[in-house]
């Protein structure tokens, strides 16, 4: 596809929408429908569209697997991270109303959205590696 | 609001911990990406968890169960961690065995694994860990799920790791028979929230009773027996197991055999027992009746499929089809000595199971080679693996003086006492079977002449590994107030079920 112009200049166009609306959908999560797994999903996808544009190597140039690596369990461990934070702040794991020096609107606030980043780092990076291990099955 | 600080204790965390701990492990075994470093962050973590656990045993025995409200939500509407004496005892097991496989690895691991792969097999037996813990600490019945997903995830890729391609079909086929499992399980679990409005466990215990409508908590608790029959391997849901075990690293046949399918005893005994109660299972359910023929039928038909194996590594998966039989049919005699003899059966055939992975490890390591043939004269190669093979063979098969007879001894008289003759039958053929299966690794180790070619030496952590869980299968069978004194303390505990 690497010769079709249209499919390339709309993907061009497309791409950087993707993954703006996967933040907002990672953002809003906290005020109405989204989260950290539907945006990563979606941040995924993007890559992946330009993967199948412009081939594997160029998406492996921008999102090399090497880093897909190292996000997959950096997502788990800021989601743990965050619990373990409940300890150090004097409350039960996952507990995050200390978090903000006592201010348990902001702590729990907070708490939910880095867990939330947690899950966008771990799912957008699991999608790509799975997606990865297929598209690259043959060529090594 | 004011601002309160609070030192962190360890001790108040310890059920946290248990499954926290080995998730961090986890992660960190894939952030270092080098497989002896993964290995060293596994061992350690490995060995931090029987302390935990024995803490926690204390504190239970000090100050009754410990209910831990993860992310600071009370029960029964937050997920509420649960320890008693049971699960505190079942961790304790889970932890250890996790401990040792780990710690006689590393060698059979770079055999059978592939440089790229190492550090990620470790971190997934500590994902699969953490979520074996998490299944035993939990006391709310969808996190249960969360938790056995995560186990399950992380067994179906230990499996695909095995250096046979079959490998990847017996991972696939755990994978479907697996997913049917756990949904099932879901599908009970959410039968019952929609009659009692709670996944707490002890709430749910509270709560069934007013239920009025039995039909949907019938249906209930069916989905949840067949959802966790399938995740035990209870004959003829078994089919998964063999293969499974069988293309498995070998030390992930260990570990697994040891452990996930004895977590998923733990839920059913949980389930029939403490949320559901034994009267209602009993009353309204042919549980009791079921369970037993399968149990009995899993006891001859594994044994069976043992004596015909070529495979050892599937000899001893069919033979753990056959001794799950035993645990399950201490379960449906529903008495306090049947009930004694399955639950120490449980952590009996862990130990014995996972000496004789163990040893069959150390063998595959030497002879690269898993057919009984390939096994001609080990015995005098590696006459300390093959030695304690015979030891928890001995043990398998019910010898006195071995772990194994103190188990079946109580089976026995739990089925005298309800004057159940044919069961003492099926448990002396079955055992009898056993004789034959143990005895034909024993006659080509020990009596025929070893193959021309020498074979390599055992990695000394492995052989250490292998002969304490045999040493550990004489202990137990010769101390009964341990093994049999948990069990019985544990049956004690389930038959009441949740204090209300």
């Amino acid at each position: 596809m690497r010769l079709d112009t249209i499919l390339r200049v709309i993907a061009k166009i497309f791409i950087p929408f993707i993954l703006m609306f996967g933040l907002y959908v990672q953002l809003h999560g906290d005020y109405g429908p989204g989260g950290g797994f539907q945006a990563g999903v979606i941040v995924a996808a993007g890559i992946i569209l330009y993967a199948i544009i412009y081939g594997i190597a160029a998406a492996q140039r921008a999102v090399p697997p090497g880093l897909v690596e190292v996000m997959m369990p950096l997502g788990v461990a800021i989601f743990a991270g965050v619990g373990i934070a409940g300890f150090v702040t004097g409350r039960n794991f996952l507990d995050y109303s200390n978090l903000m020096h006592g201010d348990m609107v902001h702590g729990q606030h907070w708490g939910v959205f880095l867990v939330e980043i947690g899950v966008l780092v771990t799912v957008s990076s699991t999608m790509l590696a799975i997606f990865y291990a297929f598209a690259g099955r043959g060529r090594e | 609001m004011s601002v309160e600080h609070h030192a962190f204790h360890v001790t108040e965390h310890l059920p946290a911990l248990a499954a926290v701990v080995p998730l961090i492990g986890a992660v960190a075994a894939a952030l270092v990406r080098n497989g002896v470093a993964a290995w060293l962050v596994a061992v350690a973590v490995a060995w931090s968890l029987p302390v935990i656990s024995i803490l926690m045993l204390g504190q239970v025995e000090a100050s009754g169960p410990i209910s831990y409200a993860l992310g600071g939500w009370a029960p029964p509407a937050g997920i509420e961690f649960r320890v008693d004496q049971a699960n505190a005892y079942l961790a304790i097991l889970v932890s250890v065995m996790a401990a040792v496989v780990l710690t006689g690895a590393p060698r059979s691991i770079a055999d059978e694994i592939e440089p790229a792969n190492r550090a990620w097999y470790y971190a997934v037996f500590l994902l699969c860990l953490c979520g074996l813990m998490g299944m035993i600490v939990t006391g709310d019945a969808f996190n249960v799920f969360v938790f056995m997903e995560i186990s399950s995830l992380a067994t179906y890729v230990l499996i695909a790791m095995g250096r046979d391609r079959r490998a990847l079909l017996a991972s696939y086929q755990y994978l479907i028979i697996g997913t049917v499992g756990a949904t099932f399980y879901v599908i009970g679990v959410g039968l019952l929230l929609a009659m009692t409005g709670t996944l707490n466990l002890v709430d749910l215990a509270a709560s069934l009773p007013e239920v009025e409508a039995t039909r949907p908590l019938i249906a209930a608790a069916a989905f949840i027996v067949v959802g966790l029959g399938l995740k035990l391997a209870l004959f003829p849901m078994h089919l998964w197991l063999p293969n499974a075990y069988a293309y498995a690293p070998s030390t992930a046949s260990a570990f697994l055999a040891s452990t996930a399918t004895k977590v998923a005893v733990y839920l059913l005994l949980r389930f029939a027992f403490s949320v559901f109660g034994i009267d209602f299972m009993l009353a309204n359910t042919p549980a009791g009746v079921m369970l037993m023929t399968l149990a009995a039928l899993a006891m001859i038909a594994g044994s069976l499929s043992a004596i015909f194996q070529t495979n050892v590594k599937r000899m001893l998966a069919y033979s753990s089809v056959s001794q799950i039989g035993y645990i399950i049919l201490g379960i449906a005699m529903v008495s306090e000595t049947g009930l004694t003899g399955g639950i120490s059966h449980l952590f009996n055939h862990a130990l014995i199971k996972g000496c004789l992975f163990l040893a069959v490890a150390s063998a595959v390591f030497a002879t690269g080679a898993v057919r009984i043939e390939d096994m001609a004269g080990l015995g005098r190669t590696m006459p300390i693996t093959m030695g304690a093979f015979v030891i928890a063979g001995l043990g398998l098969i019910g010898v006195p003086g071995t772990a194994g007879f103190v188990s079946k001894w109580y089976l026995i008289q739990g089925a005298a006492e309800q004057g159940m003759w044919w069961i003492v039958a099926v448990i002396v053929v079955s055992s009898l079977m056993a004789v034959v299966y143990v005895g034909r690794i024993v006659e080509v180790a020990w009596f025929r002449a070893p193959a021309q070619r020498a074979p390599r030496e055992a990695p000394i952590e492995l052989v250490a590994a292998t002969v304490a869980l045999a040493a550990a299968v004489l202990v137990f069978g010769l101390n009964t107030d341990f093994s049999a004194g948990v069990a019985a303390d544990a049956a004690r505990i389930l038959i009441e079920g949740y204090a209300r």
